[in-house]
């Protein structure tokens, strides 16, 4: 069992809310010198210590598949009348039940390759892959 | 799918569903033998405060109110499933306190709504699981007729639909063993048990396997819920149907992007809301199935 930490609130977070940073800004500014602006708009590995945002909405996984670093904080946030509940296929991690703009994060330190599903609507699945740290 | 303003009851007749008025069938009854008649609600999801339901206990308690109001009392109730919406105490409460104005026995199978305390099914078990099996399944026998109350919502896997899983076919085929061809047998479970719309998980990965052990049956009647609306579909001495929710209605298979809750014009929610009698008459007919929705 890898050590992780869970949050998991009711209290509404903002929709779309932008990944947070904790990256020395002269990192970034770097990067976005050497690469194509397309490029990092499509990249979704975030630095570690970094947060990343999935979003649940008609019974879908959105990112389905999302590519972080070790460390990063990912939230799942649920935007449908619907609850549902984020677990992951390999027992690693389960949230409470999501009602209607719950969010519960889940802070991936280890690399590999978590697939999750929705325990109640099963059909929903996603993947959260942890690269290497570089 | 039938949206009768006052219900439908459903006989078969050469095999074929026939659908007939509820005034015509409640006359028909009068000069027919006393059937004996059991009711069905669904999805009562206590708790549900969404737009397409601000209210689910009202409309659970208009639901209570038409079987208080039914001119013959039925032998008993079941119920098949999210009795709850977040398997809250307070939410079983306030379903159970509703629930038990009818003043009927009520036979409960569990949703995937009623599963999601901390102990995953135990709050259920603990309040209405007495005398089951496993996570919940039982059967019974009353006038004539077996009764076998199915768990299709536990333990569910990744990318699959309801499943009953290995303990418990294992159990049904050794339920039944024991019953004769002719006795009729009526079968419920939250999730429906044939496949009718597997890209929503409305259907149940081991449900084929649990209807093998009913071929030999005579008369064979599967109730659902879970896809909260109406859906009849007969193969062979099988009648399959599923019920109406008590609290809000569901899109009609890829009539949406997803079946979330469906929110109807205001005035319309009670025409899409109900629940089912069932009444068994004794000789050569079948279950008849009539489905009352709130409105009508």
């Amino acid at each position: 069992m890898c050590a992780w930490i869970r949050q998991s609130s009711s209290v509404p977070v903002a929709r779309r809310a932008g990944r947070r940073f904790s990256a020395p800004r002269q990192l970034l500014v770097a990067g976005l010198l050497a690469l194509p602006l397309w490029l990092i708009a499509a990249s979704s590995a975030s630095a570690a210590g970094a947060a990343a945002t999935i979003q649940i909405e008609n019974f879908t996984f959105t990112p389905a598949e999302l590519s972080v670093e070790p460390g990063t904080t990912v939230t799942w946030v649920n935007h449908d009348d619907i609850p549902h509940l984020v677990a992951a296929t390999d027992k690693g991690f389960r949230s409470p039940p999501l009602d209607t703009d719950d969010h519960f994060s889940f802070t991936f330190t280890k690399p590999g390759k978590f697939d999750y599903f929705c325990a109640l609507h099963p059909r929903m699945t996603g993947t959260v892959v942890v690269t290497k740290p570089k | 799918m039938n949206w009768a303003g006052t219900g439908i009851l459903w006989g078969l007749a050469g095999g074929l569903p026939l659908g007939i008025g509820l005034d015509k069938a409640l006359a028909a009854e009068a000069t027919a033998p006393q059937p004996f008649t059991f009711l069905q609600i669904s999805d009562s999801h206590v708790g549900f405060d969404k737009p397409a339901n601000p209210n689910a206990l009202a409309t659970l308690q208009e639901a209570i109110d038409r079987i208080k109001a039914l001119p013959v009392k039925p032998a008993f109730m079941i119920h098949t499933g999210d009795i709850s919406h977040l398997s809250k105490a307070s939410e079983f409460d306030d379903a159970d306190k509703l629930i038990a104005e009818t003043g009927l026995r009520v036979f409960y199978v569990p949703g995937e709504h009623d599963l999601l305390d901390e102990g995953q099914g135990k709050a259920y078990l603990d309040r209405y699981g007495k005398g089951s099996k496993g996570t919940g399944w039982y059967s019974f026998d009353q006038e004539g007729v077996h009764f076998v109350g199915l768990v299709n919502v536990a333990g569910l896997a990744a990318g699959g639909l309801g499943k009953l899983g290995p303990d418990q076919l294992a159990w049904l085929k050794n339920d039944l063993g024991a019953v004769s061809a002719s006795t009729p047998v009526v079968v419920f479970a939250h999730i429906p048990l044939w496949s009718i719309y597997p890209e929503w998980g409305w259907g149940t990965d081991d449900g084929a396997e649990a209807l093998s052990n009913l071929k030999r049956f005579g008369s064979v009647t599967i109730l659902n819920g879970h896809i909260h609306q109406v859906m009849q579909k007969v193969e062979g001495n099988v009648t399959f149907h599923t019920a109406r929710s008590t609290a809000f209605p569901q899109p009609a298979p890829g009539k949406a992007p997803a079946p979330g809750p469906m929110k109807v014009p205001a005035g319309d929610l009670r025409k899409y809301l109900g629940v089912a009698t069932v009444d068994f008459v004794r000789g050569s007919q079948p279950l008849a199935i009539v489905d009352r929705p709130l409105a009508g």
